[in-house]
């Protein structure tokens, strides 16, 4: 366990490393900060004077040293746009990306489990068909676009005239087509309440949650159909296992055996997977944030690179490292507690 | 292998057609009328997409053919639309079904390219991983490790994001379709390699390889020659499902501002240009090309759906 977890800590500093350096060394290809730190008539020995001061004239190696070890510290400069410390900026807008991600992976999982086991118990009846074919056509919904269908329907309203109005069937089709649209579908609405620090919560008052709703369907709406495809599988192929067909036999009630005994196997690969795709998430959320002007960290990273903001670029870039480092960690260690045949420190999967 | 089509049986060395014709790939073709209707659709696709010059009657490319005055008009099924324009007109008054045609065919050229390229890149990597072993093995399947657990999407937003703001978005969006390309091909390889890695290693051990290497050939030439065309099985299955992935990676990197510019549009980036005018009503002008790109993207994966029962190799999970 503690060799595993070293072990891990090695990689997670690597792939840092990895990180910083390529971020560091796109840095200088950003033009000159002198440039814009003073005006048009400073006369070029004071810049130089300025550039000798801030150590840009130093040797690459010396620079990235004199950054890795500010970092390391927790000091990644400031934001040129916030003028502020860049880790303070991404802290104000994790809070908002987490509560997006939580809620999402509450849709799924509430969703996905009951989903696939039912089209793993039953796979010819036509209930689970229609599901494998909505859970087709769901992958294939690039998320931005589930996301833009959700707000034509739900934020803006859909009025149908297709069936003749003079009949009442007609008139009662095309209202049953059109919805109204009154969801909100931009930022996270006024009624915040603030939890502690700097997290104002969504969850708290139903304003919030009402514009929680409609970003958290499209951020699980990609997932949710990988989740249902693969408990189904996983399910299908335990339910062919021996010890499933011993406990049958027993006459055990098939309830028991399906959600006690084969739902427990299935969900092992399902963690597997679940947990690296939570992480996945993190890369959805800049889309979704971008459609919905969600003020997450996705948004803030775009915006951020559309001004060309470096500091918060690697900032974002490095939090983000984190985030999956330690995701991918919980996820092993979780497994290795479920499926006690895994030895953590023996060859990795 | 002799080129005779006329042979009537099957008594002399079959022929292409006639392998083709008994094999069960075929049979299962035949019998299968959602993998039939999803090749219909998606080969009509590519041909309109690469004839869109013939089809599309402007050429959107052409800023004379432009006017701004017939802009945000409805396609024909709304009242006040025009009828020069089938499916209305976008918000810089281009034709919406010649930009959609034209648009087809610059997603689907970065779909392929990229592929092409990740499986280049996988097929090698994988193959030396898998039949050299050792420190190659070892270092190679560790990138493609750190690469996955970033997810495929990330890696390409941020490669994107950062070729983009070192480079200028002039120079950039100037070589948009190689940039794209070259993005997405180097944030998928690993998908290639590691499958391609499982099946040379369920390979490397049987006889013929053995021989192979007895007989004194270069390893370069067994992988190449002996291993690879064993396993091409598992390849065109997730070629099917990489495509269709790297289609719907273009469209996000686009949609982001980080794919191809608006002169130029691909499915993406008229979805992302379509979306600042959803407000005001003028929903097709991004509604239209998400359909075109579902429909495209659904007909290639319901044929990779069909491809692997066919095939029904033991792909690697996740």
């Amino acid at each position: 366990m503690i060799a595993f977890l070293i072990k891990r800590l090695m990689h997670a500093i690597l792939v840092m490393f990895v990180i910083s350096v390529l971020a560091f060394a796109i840095q200088d290809n950003l033009g000159d900060p002198v440039q814009q730190m003073v005006g048009q008539s400073v006369p070029e020995s004071e810049r130089e004077e300025i550039r000798e001061r801030l150590g840009l004239n130093d040797p690459f190696l010396v620079q990235y040293a004199r950054f890795a070890k500010n970092a390391v510290q927790g000091d990644f400069g400031y934001s040129y746009f916030y003028r502020e410390p860049a880790l303070e900026v991404i802290a104000r807008h994790l809070p908002a990306t987490l509560e997006l991600v939580f809620a999402a992976t509450l849709i799924i999982v509430l969703f996905s489990v009951p989903i696939g086991v039912y089209s793993a118990i039953k796979p010819r009846s036509p209930i689970s068909r229609l599901f494998m074919g909505v859970s087709i056509i769901g992958i294939s919904i690039p998320v931005f676009l589930t996301a833009i269908v959700l707000i034509q329907i739900f934020a803006i309203g859909v009025t149908v005239t297709l069936f003749p109005e003079s009949t009442g069937w007609g008139a009662w089709l095309n209202d049953f087509f059109s919805t109204e649209g009154n969801m909100p579908s931009f930022g996270r609405g006024y009624d915040l309440v603030n939890v502690v620090g700097n997290w104002d919560t969504n969850l708290a008052t139903w304003n919030g949650l009402q514009h929680l709703v409609l970003p958290a369907v499209s951020l699980a709406s990609i997932m949710l159909p990988l989740f249902i495809r693969l408990i189904r599988a996983e399910m299908m192929e335990v339910l062919q296992s021996e010890y499933v067909k011993y406990a049958r036999a027993k006459g055990i009630s098939m309830r028991r055996v399906y959600f006690v005994h084969a739902l427990k196997n299935t969900m092992l690969p399902v963690i597997t997977v679940g947990g690296v795709q939570i992480g996945t998430m993190v890369a959805y959320t800049i889309l979704t944030e971008t459609v919905f002007q969600w003020p997450g960290m996705g948004l803030m990273f775009l915006d951020a690179i559309n001004r060309a903001d470096i500091p918060l670029i690697v900032s974002y870039l490095m939090i983000v490292g984190v985030i999956f480092v330690v995701t991918n960690t919980i996820v092993d260690l979780i497994y290795g507690m479920v499926n006690p045949t895994v030895k953590l420190t023996g060859k990795p999967a | 292998m002799s080129t005779s089509t006329n042979s009537p049986s099957a008594s002399a060395t079959p022929s292409r057609w006639e392998r083709l014709r008994d094999s069960y790939m075929w049979y299962s073709f035949k019998r299968d009328y959602t993998a039939q209707l999803c090749l219909a659709v998606f080969i009509c696709m590519v041909i309109a997409a690469f004839a869109s010059p013939l089809l599309a009657p402007t050429d959107p490319y052409d800023l004379a053919q432009i006017d701004i005055m017939s802009s945000e008009l409805p396609p024909f099924w709304i009242e006040g639309a025009d009828e020069r324009y089938s499916l209305g007109t976008d918000a810089q008054g281009r034709d919406l079904w010649s930009i959609v045609l034209y648009g087809t065919r610059v997603s689907l050229l970065i779909g392929f390219g990229a592929v092409i390229l990740q499986a280049l890149l996988g097929v090698t990597f994988g193959l030396m991983a898998g039949y050299l072993g050792g420190r190659v093995d070892t270092i190679l399947m560790r990138l493609a490790d750190i690469q996955l657990s970033f997810s495929t999407l990330m890696v390409a937003i941020v490669v994107g994001a950062l070729v983009k703001a070192t480079m200028g978005s002039a120079f950039y969006s100037q070589y948009a379709v190689m940039m794209l390309i070259l993005i997405i091909g180097l944030a998928e390889w690993p998908q290639y390699a590691r499958t391609v890695r499982a099946s040379v290693l369920a390979e490397k051990n049987k006889e013929y390889v053995d021989a192979a290497r007895v007989m004194g050939l270069r390893s370069k030439r067994i992988m190449f020659r002996h291993v690879l065309p064993n396993t091409m099985s598992p390849i065109f299955v997730i070629s099917t499902v990489q495509i269709a992935n790297a289609i719907i990676s273009e469209a996000a990197l686009s949609f982001l501002g980080l794919g191809m510019p608006e002169t130029h549009p691909s499915l993406g980036s008229l979805i992302k240009s379509g979306f600042d005018y959803i407000q005001s009503g003028s929903w097709w002008i991004t509604l239209i090309p998400g359909a075109v790109l579902v429909v495209l993207v659904l007909s290639i994966n319901l044929l990779g759906d069909w491809l692997r029962d066919v095939m029904n190799p033991r792909l690697y999970k996740g």
